[in-house]
């Protein structure tokens, strides 16, 4: 494109900067296979709930106080005195939640279609990563409303930091900066949630999307397509990712602005899974709730702390289950993409880990009665069995693939 | 004298309750924000026999004036006792917690937010639980707080209930009360009262809810225009697309 010829303001700002360099680079002429399916409407979606999150996110903290004597009334100053400040709220817990349910579809998109695999480790890398600042941005956030349930989940995670062996007690007072969780630890985590976190995933997702861009996107038959290209220099199976995809994801927008709304007007609570009954009693250092339940999107990896029986081996199989992620794309040494042409075994595990891994979401919230436990433990080895079972699959040369084909089919 | 009166509007209502069911430990109320005449009776139960002792301290009283259609003349009347206690301010009370602690021995607890805390099918079974029990410092206990430290407000509408037994495991235990005859207004009416009352609390709880129900059934027509725009325009530009 020659950016530097044409005329008028657009010839004037690109002769300065790189507007509509960067337009085409990522948008305009950035080609996209043509045969993406359901699966991939997540990532753009992702960036929508992240953007939700950030303009909510600002309206709220112009009337939020964080400190332990104003924090949980001024969440309901927010409710009730507060110009549209419910609508403001409900739509930040409610993306928080949303925003998780996105990024595990996407997540598991990507180990569908092996969008992990070589040349997109640092990709599924930086993805790893924006999970992880997630985690923290909703832990920390999940803190600001100083209800019971904030301060009594806070108390039960930085004690984790407590279990590790030596330091751990000094650790743990380090993160809270008290004895105690107090308005000190409230203080800190609110810069954390509304400026640190935030600026690292914003970070993370230019990253993200730089070195999507850079490689290119899979697609659900895995098949490379600029192996493929045309006269132009273009991918004969790519297309435009605007206007094709920016219409099409607008469809994507339409279908998932309509289940955000039904939450957010009509259960904003979720059947006390987004917003705990609890928590509509403020923080009490002297009363432990009955049931210290974490929120949905934690309990996965809470089931499967619970599910060992030591508190320190509990943590490190909690973070365990976060790091392998980071290893995937070693662990497969499969040479075909798609699950569409992989082995039966293949399609066999990732369906066990995608039940294992709902069946932790459930345990994680459930009281830890015998039964639940056990099942934990079935549901643990399962998360951590699929990374073995690939490994072992993969290396040794195990796996019966089908033919990929030469181009990207429409199905 | 104000009770009394309210208690003689309340028996004039017949309202259009269908059965409410009696106290038992799964009885269900069905609340519904949008019914104005039900907040409104329960907004006067409210101010009249729980704010004696407890408060609604993230409430305000123009805030029920402007969401129940009272004005504020008649929110003043009906709602505000307290001396000195302007419209605009919230619901709180005489009464110290140290005080409370001394009198009862248990503060009573703020209820703005009770419904939304236990849910409004505890609070119903809370309010219609009390039954006569003469170990207790006031005379009653409850079926869903055991050992309660509140004295039971509403016997003068209510009558003091016997406790309904039945055998569990061996052991005879309270499962619910029996009807209470000796109130100045009848079983079904006390239900009816008793659900206005859940009702308002419900509302209190969480006082935008009716609103951003109306609001999301027009949020959703939009979504759903745009959702046919955004199909149609995708079809169009995906046509050549093979």
């Amino acid at each position: 494109m020659s950016e530097t010829k044409s005329g008028g303001l657009m010839g004037w700002i690109d002769a300065r900067f790189p507007a509509t360099k960067m337009w085409n680079e990522h948008i305009g002429e950035y080609y996209a296979p043509k045969n993406f399916n359901f699966w991939y409407y997540f990532g753009s979606l992702a960036l929508l709930v992240l953007v939700i999150q950030i303009l909510s996110g600002i309206w709220l903290t112009m009337n939020y106080v964080p400190s332990g004597a104003e924090a949980f009334t001024s969440v309901e100053y927010i409710m009730r005195d507060v110009e549209w400040g419910w609508l403001i709220r409900y739509i930040h817990t409610t993306g928080a939640s949303a925003f998780f349910v996105v990024v595990y579809l996407h997540m598991f998109r990507a180990l569908m279609y092996g969008s992990y695999q070589k040349p997109r480790e640092l990709l599924w890398i930086f993805g790893c990563l924006i999970l992880v600042a997630l985690m923290a941005e909703a832990f920390m956030g999940y803190m600001l409303p100083w209800g019971q349930m904030s301060y009594w989940g806070a108390q039960v995670i930085i004690n984790l930091f407590a279990a590790v062996p030596v330091i751990g007690p000094d650790l743990a007072m380090w993160i809270r900066g008290d004895f105690i969780i107090s308005e000190i630890t409230l203080n800190r985590f609110f810069a954390l949630h509304v400026v640190a976190v935030p600026l690292a995933i914003i970070f993370l997702v230019v990253a993200h999307i730089l070195a999507l861009h850079e490689v290119g996107s899979n697609n659900p038959d895995g098949v490379e397509i600029k192996k493929d290209k045309g006269e132009d220099g273009n991918p004969k199976d790519g297309i435009p990712f605007h206007p094709y995809y920016t219409v099409k994801d607008l469809f994507g927008v339409a279908v998932f602005l309509i289940f955000f709304s039904i939450v957010v007007f009509f259960m904003p609570d979720f059947f006390g899974l987004f917003i705990e009954p609890p928590n509509f009693e403020p923080a009490n250092p002297l009363v432990t709730p009955d049931h210290i339940a974490p929120v949905w999107y934690f309990a996965p990896y809470y089931a499967i702390l619970r599910a060992i029986p030591d508190t320190f081996g509990g943590v490190v199989a909690m973070g365990a289950a976060i790091v392998i992620l980071f290893f995937l794309p070693w662990l497969d040494r499969g040479r075909v993409r798609s699950i569409r042409y992989r082995g039966l075994s293949f399609k066999i595990a990732l369906g066990l880990f995608a039940i294992g891994f709902v069946l932790l979401t459930y345990l994680g919230t459930q009281p830890a009665t015998g039964l639940n436990t056990l099942l934990s433990r079935v549901g643990t080895v399962i998360y951590f069995g699929y990374f073995a079972f690939l490994f072992i699959y993969t290396a040794f040369g195990l796996e019966r693939t089908k033919p990929v084909p030469e181009r990207v089919t429409m199905k | 004298m104000r009770k009394f009166l309210l208690t003689l509007t309340l028996a004039l209502v017949p309202g259009l309750l269908v059965a409410l069911p009696a106290n038992s430990v799964s009885a269900s109320v069905d609340v519904d924000p949008h019914d104005k005449q039900s907040l409104q009776r329960g907004a006067m139960l409210f101010a009249n026999y729980c704010m004696a002792c407890h408060e609604a301290s993230l409430m305000r009283y123009n805030r029920i004036g402007q969401d129940l259609g009272l004005d504020e003349d008649l929110v003043e009347k009906y709602l505000i006792f307290k001396p000195g206690t302007q419209v605009h301010d919230v619901m709180t009370n005489v009464m110290s917690q140290s005080d409370a602690e001394q009198w009862f021995g248990a503060p009573a607890p703020d209820l703005t937010l009770y419904a939304r805390r236990h849910g409004p099918d505890r609070v119903y079974r809370f309010l219609t639980g009390f039954y006569r029990d003469d170990d207790q410092p006031f005379g009653v206990n409850n079926t869903v707080v055991s050992g309660v430290s509140m004295p039971h407000v509403l016997e003068v509408m209510q009558g003091l209930p016997e406790p309904r037994y039945e055998e569990r495991d061996g052991r005879m235990v309270v499962v619910g009360v029996e009807e209470a005859t000796n109130g100045k207004v009848s079983p079904a009416e006390f239900r009816g009262a008793m659900r206005d009352l859940t009702n308002f609390m419900d509302y209190m709880a969480e006082p935008v809810k009716a609103e951003r129900e109306r609001l999301g059934v027009r949020v959703l027509i939009f979504l759903f225009i745009f959702l046919i725009v955004a199909y149609l325009l995708k079809r169009e530009y995906w046509k050549d697309v093979h």
